[in-house]
């Protein structure tokens, strides 16, 4: 026999075993997103278009790089985890929802490298 | 046992609904996600292009500054602007507030007018600049 109430079967940490930290994670980074895109919009306006050695002497800048390196691990993590949403709801067959979520989190984690490789190197060597 | 999933009666979706303005900017901040999903390839080669030297720099330079890359980043832009205005919507709600009828469909328009405003406004200013 289950002893257990109705409430109690369903507290914790949920059918996927992880709880709110999907949930969490999206909203941590989008609050830091807020000002971290001002300052990359900003920043864009500025420097969009401009000539290569202005662009490059602005983005070694030790705190513009900073900005730049955070502000790509913040996105990454937050489109990663909001394209997760959009597979887990719109596809339902289960070898495609894998395969896509595979596809989701190599792309992520390529065009974050590839941005965190270009910003550092630009940071360190210029 | 009988199929029980095929009898099921079916609970009224989407086109059952009158299209409001909560709707259309609930479908808007998901397609704006995606959007900044696949545009972050634009970003990614414009840092790697300034990472990888002069040539490549001015090649991508080039394609941006070309008719399309100007529509695309416009777009892009607007993409960027409306998803950050939806998102301070959602931080709002999620707080627990602005959950009233009239208030929240006041502000589901106002993030249209406010993301299309701010566009053109930073877009002014680049070519201002410029």
């Amino acid at each position: 026999m289950d002893m257990r109430t109705p409430l109690g079967k369903v507290r914790g940490l949920g059918s996927a075993k992880t709880g709110t930290d999907h949930f969490w994670k999206v909203r941590t980074t989008s609050v830091v997103l807020v000002p971290l895109m001002l300052f990359y919009i900003g920043f864009l306006v500025m420097y969009a278009g401009r000539p290569y050695a202005e662009v490059v002497d602005a983005l070694a800048n030790p705190f513009v790089a900073t900005i730049n390196a955070l502000t790509v691990i913040a996105s990454i993590v937050h489109m990663r985890l909001g394209m997760e949403e959009v597979i887990q709801d719109y596809i339902h067959s289960e070898t495609a929802k894998l395969a896509l979520l595979i596809v989701n989190a190599s792309f992520s984690l390529l065009v974050g490298g590839l941005c965190l490789i270009a910003v550092l190197k630009i940071a360190f060597a210029g | 046992m009988a199929n029980v999933t095929k009898n099921r009666p079916l609970s009224p979706h989407l086109q059952v609904y009158k299209f409001i303005p909560t709707m259309a900017m609930s479908i808007m901040h998901r397609i704006t996600g995606v959007a900044l999903y696949v545009g972050t390839i634009l970003v990614a080669a414009w840092l790697i292009a300034a990472a990888s030297g002069e040539d490549y720099f001015n090649q991508v330079n080039d394609l941006f500054g070309s008719f399309l890359g100007q529509v695309i980043l416009f777009g892009y832009t607007w993409a960027l602007i409306h998803h950050l205005v939806g998102g301070l919507r959602h931080i709002m709600w999620d707080l627990g507030y602005g959950f009233e009828k009239e208030f929240s469909t006041m502000l589901a328009k106002a993030n249209l007018v406010a993301s299309i405003a701010l566009t053109v406004l930073v877009w002014a200013v680049v070519l201002l600049v410029r």
